[in-house]
Parts: structure tokens; sequence; C-alpha cells
């Protein structure tokens, strides 16, 4: 068996046979055969020495349990490391970011405890997954859509916690925003309803989010400061209809009044779900090196020579496409209105793609170009990174670079040079490369996905290239909305204005509600107290770093 | 393709799951819920019958409930080991009793 740091081998045997007490002896793992299935499948630092690997494992099945581990935990100043389904592969797994952590495994809370048709909103525990929660609303024959992020498997509330994303429309895409109140058990035990949550016999927990005085669920996102055990999330009234459709531009500098109509309509809530730039060209680039030459330079000259190649080989230089879930007069209308925006850009192109009406049988869904948008989860996103022709001895696993960039052509551009050249000079194997795509209201997200390797060599250089990554999108103001435990200090030193205030601030905070540090040390960046000052964790770190560096405000 | 072979024999030594019995009705029923949605018909939609499809092109049904060669033994290897891209499973997700009644269900009789 292992033990984790800092506790004294006799405590933590006293520890476990109160585990044992309070959750039965079938629920607390201690083989070590056991326990390595909590590894990181996706892990880049799979067997190195720095692989994040737990001590045990324990498996509460109720908010009650989770209040007694805590209890127990707190007492002996033992680490824990909460997951909800554990499956945020590629952020960490099931993992902890302090080595030899308990994990708290939630799986088993697995309770779909109220789901209302008429007010649209479920309130769950946190073993559950996606799936789960649509069989539950299709078994039931409600009229209710879920907004699912790529694979299925996740938790809902692990996932929002995470800050995950989803594919349908406002505000049900952006998890966290789509959540309305939280129970969340705290280090000492104690439990604590959020929002509406905090009166006795509360009628509106997840219909009315702020309750009364200062909301406090953003703390528990992201972070490491509770135990989050049931959270309520709104849902999306079954829409009648769906279309799609591109827009295509064919210069170069097309891409900054694409952008701009496209943000302008964002902005006013007539697109209000994903939307991206994407460059139809790339491929007729890739296999040119003068004229990629071109692109990576793109001085006027350049440009005008690259519209010419793009007007000769008949290809777009650029495009967006758009969806639209609704009333079918509504969406037809508001693709019609879509088109008449972009209509003054010289050479427009648009093209009709999908369009889709509700109800449909589950095997219709499952043909669509993607299930995912329509509210259907799955796990068909897995084929990347999946033994094919183009990668015939398939991947490990992968993990995404994913900063956040402002919605304009400028940025698009930018990143696209910035990041690209990294990339380029320094190499590296990549799974996927989303372009700039608003995952969220009012942003772009670039995501870069690298395959993870059994081999240390190539994990070591992906690591490098991810860490020159973070450096210079935070340079141009860029930082990452989600990170790998593997990279969380590297990204929280990021995010460093006025000599790392917030980072203090969650510190703060960190020591007065969990003054042991014995919830996830480490997480986004936030270590506890006595591992600050015992191993120089957290603001001394970062200091150290950016000495090395050279002072580099990063 | 020998080392592997050694490789997986050492593997299926240490699952310790040869034991138990299944029972193939829950086995179904615990299929559909963990394994179908990657080894399910249709390589377009379940990453784990694509993947199958491209390693064995042919030489065997890609779908894991048509394959005439699945023991429980070499079923519980890929659920607690993963392979590639898929993750092994914890005893939460799949208890040892789910592993075998996979395994009696997958079990050609």
């Amino acid at each position: 068996m292992r033990y984790p740091p800092g506790v004294s081998q006799s405590d933590f045997d006293r520890a476990l046979s109160q585990f044992q007490a309070a959750i039965g002896s079938d629920w607390v793992f201690i083989d070590e055969a056991d326990v390595d299935l909590y590894r990181d499948a996706y892990s880049p630092l799979w067997g190195e020495e720095e692989e994040k690997i737990p001590s045990i494992a324990l498996a509460p099945r109720s908010a009650e349990e989770v209040q007694a581990l805590m209890r127990i935990c707190n007492e002996f100043r033992i680490p824990v490391y909460p997951v909800s389904t554990g499956k945020n592969l590629g952020y960490g797994g099931s993992a902890p970011v302090l080595n030899g952590s308990v994990v708290l495994d939630l799986k088993r809370m697995n309770r779909i405890i109220e789901v209302s048709e008429e007010n649209a909103f479920a309130l769950v525990e946190p073993g559950v997954s996606y799936f789960d929660l649509y069989n539950y609303i299709q078994e039931k024959g409600l009229d209710l859509w879920i907004d699912c992020p790529d694979p299925g498997w996740g938790s809902l509330i692990g996932n929002a916690l995470d800050h995950g994303v989803g594919y349908t429309v406002n505000p049900y895409r952006d998890h966290f925003e789509a959540h309305c109140g939280m129970e969340v058990v705290l280090a000492d035990g104690d439990v604590v309803r959020t929002g509406m949550g905090a009166m006795p016999n509360a009628e509106t927990w997840q219909q009315y989010r702020w309750g009364y005085g200062p909301w406090l669920d953003g703390l528990f996102a992201q972070s490491n400061f509770g135990v989050v055990t049931k959270m309520g999330f709104w849902l999306y009234p079954a829409p009648e209809a769906f279309r799609s459709g591109s827009v295509q531009v064919m210069g170069y500098n097309d891409v900054h009044e694409l952008t701009r109509v496209t943000a302008k309509m964002m902005y006013s809530g007539i697109l209000n779900t994903n939307a991206g730039v994407q460059s139809p060209m790339q491929f007729v680039l890739g296999q040119n090196p003068e004229m990629q030459e071109r692109y990576e330079r793109a001085n006027a000259e350049d440009i005008r020579i690259l519209d010419e190649f793009a007007q000769s080989n008949n290809t777009p230089f650029w495009s967006s496409s758009f969806k639209f879930y609704g009333p079918q007069e509504i969406v037809d209308s508001s693709w019609a209105y879509v088109k008449k925006q972009f209509a003054h850009i010289e050479g427009v192109r648009f093209q009709d793609q999908e369009a889709l009406q509700f109800p449909m049988p589950y095997e219709e869904l499952m043909q669509t170009s993607d299930e995912n948008h329509l509210g259907v989860p799955s796990m068909s996103v897995f084929q990347l990174g999946n033994r094919s022709n183009f990668n015939p001895a398939g991947t490990n696993g992968h993990l995404g670079f994913s900063p956040v960039v402002p919605m304009t052509g400028e940025a698009v551009l930018q990143a696209n040079k910035v990041l690209g050249k990294v990339l380029r000079d320094m190499g590296g194997n990549t799974v996927f490369n989303v372009p700039p795509y608003s995952y969220h209201q009012r942003t772009f997200t670039i995501l870069i996905g690298f395959t993870v390797s059994r081999d240390s060599d190539t994990n070591q250089k992906t690591r490098e290239i991810f860490r020159e990554l973070v450096r210079v999108a935070a340079e141009n103001g860029w930082g990452e909305y989600r990170t790998h435990t593997a990279f969380m200090d590297d990204c929280a030193a990021t995010y460093s204005f006025n000599d790392n205030a917030l980072l203090r601030l969650q510190q703060r905070l960190k020591d007065a509600i969990d003054p042991n540090g014995i919830i996830s040390a480490g997480r986004y960046g936030i270590w506890p107290k006595h591992i600050r000052d015992e191993e120089g964790k957290g603001i001394a770190d970062i200091n150290s770093a950016r000495d090395e560096e050279g002072g580099s405000n990063v | 393709m020998y080392k592997a072979l050694i490789l997986l024999a050492g593997i299926l030594i240490s699952t310790g799951t040869l034991a138990q019995s299944g029972d193939p009705v829950n086995g179904k029923a615990v299929y559909e819920h963990w394994c179908s949605p990657c080894h399910a018909p249709g390589a377009r939609k379940h990453p784990g019958t694509a993947a199958l499809e491209f390693l064995y092109k042919g030489e065997k049904p890609a779908v894991l409930e048509q394959r005439l060669d699945l023991t429980p033994a070499l079923v519980a290897t890929f659920v607690r080991n993963g392979v590639k891209i898929m993750p092994p499973f914890r005893k939460t997700e799949i208890s040892d009793k789910e592993l075998a009644d996979i395994g009696a269900y997958l079990t050609p009789r």
C-alpha cells in the first residue's frame, strides 16, 4: 500500500480503519492494482518519477458519507482529491495533482434527484454522466435536451466545474453558466447549499441562481475549496428544428469583416451558438511551400499573390459555419438574415448544410453530421487518435492546449502566426488542431491537441512545446481556459497581474476555508500554506520561474 | 507479435477475475451501458469498432459481440488495463462481478 505525503504511517493506519467504518471496506481501495486504475491514462508524465499516482481511493455513496470522510481526512491532515466520474481525460483524469493524495471517487453518487420538464432543470449528483441524464430523459419521454461535451461518459458536475463546454445554444453550452445551485461539503465536513438552496425547503434552488448576498459558486470551479455533492443544471426545451450553413469569403483580408459581422451578431443574440473561422486554403497552402511561406510572412505583396492563388484554385480563403435551433420559421429566417449581413463582402458564397426537424429517432440522430450538436451524447470524438490509415499505431491519448483569444480577424491572424510558428519551429505530435471557435459567448478558443505517448522522451518534448505555447500565448495576452494537471502551475503563473494578486487572494481563501490544506492541493495552481512554505510551491515557485526567465511577465 | 502475447499472458495472471462465473444476462446490460458507446456496430460513430476494423482488416469481426474467440480473461485484461486510447475502467465503474458478467456475455456458448 502507498502512503500519502506528510502523514505518518500510524496516523494513516488509524484513518484507514475509520474510512472502512464510514463507508465499508469494499469501497476503500488499497491494493496497488486497484489504485493504479486511478492513474491518468493520458498522462504526459506516464512512467516518470513525476507521474501523479494516488495512495488509495475512497468511494462514498452519499453526501453524508463524504462528510464523514472529510472529517477523518481533516483530523489526520490527509490530502484528498475528489473526482466525479474520473473521465476528465486530457486534463488529468482521475489522478491527483499532488502525488500520493487519496482519491475521493464520487462515481457511486449517481442519483438523478430531480428533473423538471415544466421548469427545464435537473438536479444531479457527481457520478451522473451525460449518457445517464440523456437516457433518463428519453425513458421518461420528457421534451428536453441536454447540452453535452464531445465524450458522453463524463460527469455533468465535473465538466461544469472544469468549465467544460458543449454545442447547442446559450446559456446551455457553457456548462458552468448553465448550472443553478450547488451543495458543497467543506474540508471540515460542514455542508453548504448555495443560491436559493440556502433556504430550508427552497422552491427555486434550480431556477434562481444568485440567492441572497455574495454569490459563491465560482469558488468551487477550477479550484480546491470544497467537494460538490449536488448541482442543478438548466436544460433546453427540445427545439423544433435545426439548420446549418456556411459563409465563405475569398480574400485573405476578408477575415476581418467575416469576424466583425459574426461577433456583432453573437453579441446581439442573433447567433447564439458556436461558430468558428476556418481556412479552406489551409490544405492547399500546405502543398505549396512558396505560398505557405507567403502566408506566414503576409506582407502586402504576399497577400495580393495569395488572393490570386485562392482565386485560381477556386478556394475561399476563410469560411464560417453557423447553426440555428428553434421553431422552423425562426431558424429559416435567421439563416436568411445572417446571409444578408455578409452579402456586401465581394465574392461571398453561401452554402446550405444540414436541415433537420425533431423529434427524430435515435438511429437517425446518430447518422447526422454531429449528434453532439443535437444534444445526443456519444463517444464518436474518440475517432481522433484512434488507429486509422492516418495513424496506424493509434495513440495513447491526448491533451489540449486551449488559449482564449479575442473574436477579431486580427487575433485570428496573429494566433495562426505566433502559435503556428512555435509548432513549426519545435515540431511535435499534434492529433488535432481546431481553428478559432467560439466555445464561449464572446471569444474564440484555439484548441491544439497533442498526442501523449508511453515514451518519456516524446512526452518530455511535448511538455516543452506545451510550455512554450503557454508562454507565447501569454505574451500576446491570451490565457488558457482550462488545462491538464501537469501544467496547472504554468498556466496559473500567466495570470500574474500586480505581482500575482489573484493567486495570492486565492491562497488567502484557501488558507481560510481549508486551513489544513487537505482538498486537491495544487489544483489550478492553488497550493495550501504548508506546501507553499515547505516546498516553495505557488507564488514562490512562480517567482523563481520568472527569475530564471529574465523577468518575463508570464 | 510474440512479445505482445507474452505480455498479455502476464497481464492475464494479474487480473484475478478468472474465478468468478458471470451472469450473461446482466453482462449484456452492463455491456450496453459501458461498452456499446464505443463498440456497437457502425465504425463511423463507434471508435472501438473503428479501431478493431482497422486492426483486423476483416480477419475477425470488428464488433465485439460478434467475436467467437473472446474469453472472460481476455475481456478482463482489456477492461482493467485499457489499450491505446481506451483507458482502464475502475471498480466503481465496472465491479469485478459486473466484469465477470460481461465476460460471460461475450464468451460464445
